[in-house]
């Protein structure tokens, strides 16, 4: 489902958002509903504190302590028949609970389910690696760092994964600008030519709808070419048709003469 | 020898070609520009099919190379990343003089649809660039159009030494 935006106004407003519109919720369910999944939730509840658990688009959510994640993994993956984490990363809720939800999609192939195991921590807590039950979670831990600065204790190799090791800052936090802060602004110059080439490079130009016919340093007029930096003559200059050598010939090559080529129809011939 | 005497000013003159020597090194260099295969993104496959059979570039001796040290032309192909941008100016370092830049596509050009942290808003602010090939991706016609253009260039420069080292800064 939509939100309703009234039409009538929509090139008047086209920012317009409504603010008391709340996003629907994908409807749960209770565990109890799956035989499958009451069962593997009581087996966890047995030995670990489950804060919460319910059945959403068919997969079971279970949320627990941050302390228990790899004790939880290993119970699913040694004895319920969980053996894949097929993803895992984190969520950014700090600005709205000062905390990073952090979620393990459990796949068992022999059951046919999916389980996500998720678990709050707070800004500046590190959490327990899960790599040494599942080598998949060696990138997705060091991706998880890498995009939200969450650090994963005891992994074998933290360290960036995208972003260049020099980086500031973590991408996919909330707080953090999609077009990158004066860091990342100029990373490259900073990297390549030193801070003192800020001056001469310029800042970067974001404004990518920018289209202007008469600069001919910058923009090139297809089909009205003029050499680059020369002054147009009139308001719309003469037209240019393609040429592809000059008018006089080229030094040992053949003249290309327009209208002697041919322009073949039929692929086949 | 001859053992007849030729008359050089009746027999079609003298046997030898006269021209600059400007426009024999530039019809050297323009007509072999070797490029260095340098597909970053999506371009880099409209680059590809460039140099295969069916447009075939190797007619204007554009052949790709894979090491800078033996090519003179650089074609960026493609979307660069700011953790790429220090090894693009290292290549284009590595590759010898005279050498140009055609920069391919509206992500080599401005950064294109990558408004983004991670990505440079065009090769210009790293290495200086000859020749924009606006497009998203443009077509291997459109490329072979950039070559030729990049060749009717070539041929308005000053071949020897002195020819100014293009640099950024």
């Amino acid at each position: 489902m939509r939100a309703y935006k009234p039409k009538d106004d929509v090139q008047k407003k086209s920012y317009y958002t409504d603010r008391y519109w709340v996003a629907p919720m994908v409807p749960k369910s209770k565990v109890e509903d799956d035989a499958v999944f009451a069962a593997d939730l009581e087996a966890i509840k047995t030995k670990f504190e489950v804060s919460d658990a319910y059945i959403q688009v068919e997969q079971m959510v279970v949320y627990i302590k941050a302390e228990d994640n790899v004790g939880v993994l290993k119970l699913m993956k040694e004895e319920l028949g969980y053996t894949q984490l097929s993803e895992m990363s984190a969520i950014d809720w700090i600005a709205k609970q000062g905390q990073f939800e952090i979620f393990y999609q459990m796949l068992s192939m022999g059951k046919r389910k999916r389980i996500r195991v998720k678990c709050f921590i707070d800004q500046k807590q590190a959490i327990e690696s899960v790599n040494p039950l599942f080598r998949s979670a060696d990138w997705a831990e060091r991706e998880m760092f890498d995009m939200f600065g969450v650090i994963v204790n005891n992994h074998p190799y933290m360290k960036r994964i995208l972003m260049p090791d020099d980086w500031e800052g973590h991408p996919l936090l909330k707080t953090y600008p999609l077009q990158g802060d004066e860091f990342a602004a100029w990373y490259e110059v900073d990297r390549i030519y030193g801070k003192e080439a800020r001056d001469i490079i310029g800042p970067e130009i974001r404004e990518s709808a920018r289209v202007d016919r008469y600069d001919t340093e910058r923009f090139s007029r297809l089909g009205f070419e003029v050499p680059m930096g020369t002054e147009p003559k009139a308001k719309d200059a003469e037209e240019t048709p393609l040429a592809y050598q000059e008018e006089g010939g080229v030094f040992m090559i053949d003249k290309f003469e327009d209208d002697k080529t041919e322009i073949i129809s039929d692929r086949k011939r | 020898m001859a053992q007849h005497q030729v008359n050089y000013s009746q027999d079609n003159g003298l046997p030898v070609a006269l021209t600059t020597i400007d426009k024999v090194v530039n019809w050297g260099r323009s007509n072999s520009l070797w490029a260095l295969t340098y597909g970053l993104a999506c371009c880099g496959i409209e680059m590809m099919a460039s140099g295969a059979s069916r447009y075939d570039f190797d007619r204007y001796g554009t052949i790709f190379r894979s090491s800078p040290r033996q090519s003179e032309l650089m074609i960026v192909a493609g979307t660069l990343t700011k953790k790429h941008a220090e090894f693009i100016k290292r290549l284009y370092d590595q590759m010898a003089e005279p050498r140009w830049v055609i920069s391919m596509g509206s992500c080599a050009n401005t950064g294109g649809m990558f408004n983004t942290y991670a990505t440079v808003q065009g090769v210009d602010r790293v290495i200086p660039v000859d020749l924009y090939l606006p497009g998203c991706a443009p077509r291997p016609e459109t490329l072979q159009y950039a070559v030729m253009m990049l060749q009717k260039k070539i041929r308005k420069e000053k071949a020897g030494n002195a020819q100014r080292p293009k640099r950024l800064l």
